[in-house]
């Protein structure tokens, strides 16, 4: 494997596309080629990207001037990516999707969510999906990488110890998020006197996400699942009311996180004694590519409810950097590559 | 650092010096809980006593 490549980022004007160009282009073995933007075209990155100023001099282009690269990273609107697949794959060995498009494997089950039949669906059994905590095995090597939902990455990385072990009976899940989930376009919602201020039940039900969880960890146990919008620009919590099959206590939870993790170079175990950031926080992780996960077991619960928390950055582990190291292990680099800043604190 | 004992609360794995003596307070690298070295023949550790924090109680 090349131990330089071009990449190229279609979408580039939105938020998950201005911090796959930060990632790349302080990436060893990455040079940033092309970024794409139908609106933008001609003006350079850093008019829409403003932390890039005198970074790059790298300028917007129109994806009809697109040029063949080593690996395409597509961060396009839901469903853009799934109705131009077949030319964007004659222009790169490699694709990673940061969209919803080929995150299921099922397109019996992209119909059921997303209501509508997917318009590549023989596409979706040639992408791996995008999490390497997971799916590592599969993705070395890989030309074809589907990105995570940011929500459905911290459940997933949250719940999936407890689901392996054959725990799990029953977890009712809710992610508070922050509001550039939202993407880069203004909406009504979006707007600053009605979004400030809210903690808004987003889906309480139903939730898109939901069916890569169920993807992910398999059918073996009960599964809800809501999304609450609240008072942050970067990060999403997910707080998991666990119901397990027998009683643990929080040596065994430590003993199985650890297990399950202790080789992970971006999840973290937080479940401190002492401090105050005794549990996982989004806010330290803002650019950082870390899950952190903690948990309890509530001693007193006739159910054996254990709780489990766990943060990330929805822009970097929930997508972006998800989708470099993604890149990495399908480039055959080390994992970790471009991915180390730690996140600020304060903050 | 050759010798080793086991946190009581999360289990980790703590290296200790090997002239560690009974009292001294270490802290768990992975539950940040302080512990207090207990050497009678073998070396445990117990948690330390702590000032309770007031968390809005």
């Amino acid at each position: 494997m090349s131990d330089q490549a071009r990449a190229a980022i279609v979408g580039g004007g939105g938020y998950v596309g201005g911090e796959l160009l930060r990632l790349l282009l302080f990436h060893p073995h990455v040079t940033v080629s092309q970024v794409t933007s139908e609106s933008r075209a001609g003006q350079y990155v850093h008019t829409v990207h403003p932390n890039l100023r005198r970074v790059t001099d790298l300028k917007f282009v129109s994806v009809r001037e697109l040029a063949p690269c080593d690996i395409l990273f597509l961060a396009l609107p839901h469903g853009e990516a799934a109705r131009t697949i077949d030319h964007y794959a004659t222009l790169a060995e490699r694709i990673v999707d940061c969209s919803a498009d080929f995150r299921l494997d099922d397109p019996e089950e992209y119909a059921e969510w997303y209501g509508a039949e997917h318009p590549a669906a023989p596409w979706l059994e040639r992408f791996v999906y995008g999490l390497p905590e997971i799916n590592r095995n599969r993705l070395r090597g890989a030309r074809y990488a589907s990105g995570v939902g940011c929500n459905a990455a911290v459940t997933i990385l949250a719940l999936e110890p407890l689901a392996r072990a054959g725990l799990l009976r029953s977890a009712v899940a809710d992610v508070k998020v922050g509001s550039s989930e939202g993407g880069a376009h203004p909406t009504e919602a979006s707007h600053h006197p009605e979004r400030a201020g809210a903690v808004r039940s987003f889906m309480p039900t139903g939730h898109r996400h939901e069916a890569e969880i169920r993807q992910a960890l398999g059918g073996g146990f009960e599964l809800s699942f809501s999304v609450t919008a609240v008072e942050l620009v970067r990060g999403a919590l997910v707080t998991a009311h666990c119901f397990l099959e027998s009683a643990v206590e929080d040596r065994d939870l430590w003993k199985l996180y650890r297990e399950r993790y202790e080789n992970e170079p971006f999840v973290r175990l937080v479940r401190q004694k002492t401090g105050i950031y005794r549990y996982p926080e989004p806010k330290i992780l803002a650019g950082s590519n870390y899950c952190d996960i903690g948990f309890e077991a509530d001693r007193r619960s006739p159910s054996h409810r254990v709780v489990v928390v766990a943060a990330l950055d929805n822009l970097m582990k929930g997508a972006a950097g998800t989708a470099v190291q993604c890149m990495n292990l399908m480039m055959g680099w080390e994992e970790t590559a471009g991915l180390w800043f730690p996140g600020l604190h304060p903050i | 650092m050759s010798l080793a004992a086991e946190c009581p609360e999360c289990a980790a794995k703590i290296a200790l010096n090997d002239d560690v003596i009974s009292g001294e307070i270490v802290q768990c690298g992975d539950c940040g809980l302080e512990l207090e070295v207990v050497r009678d023949g073998s070396v445990t550790l117990r948690p330390a006593p702590e000032e309770e924090e007031d968390w809005g109680e």
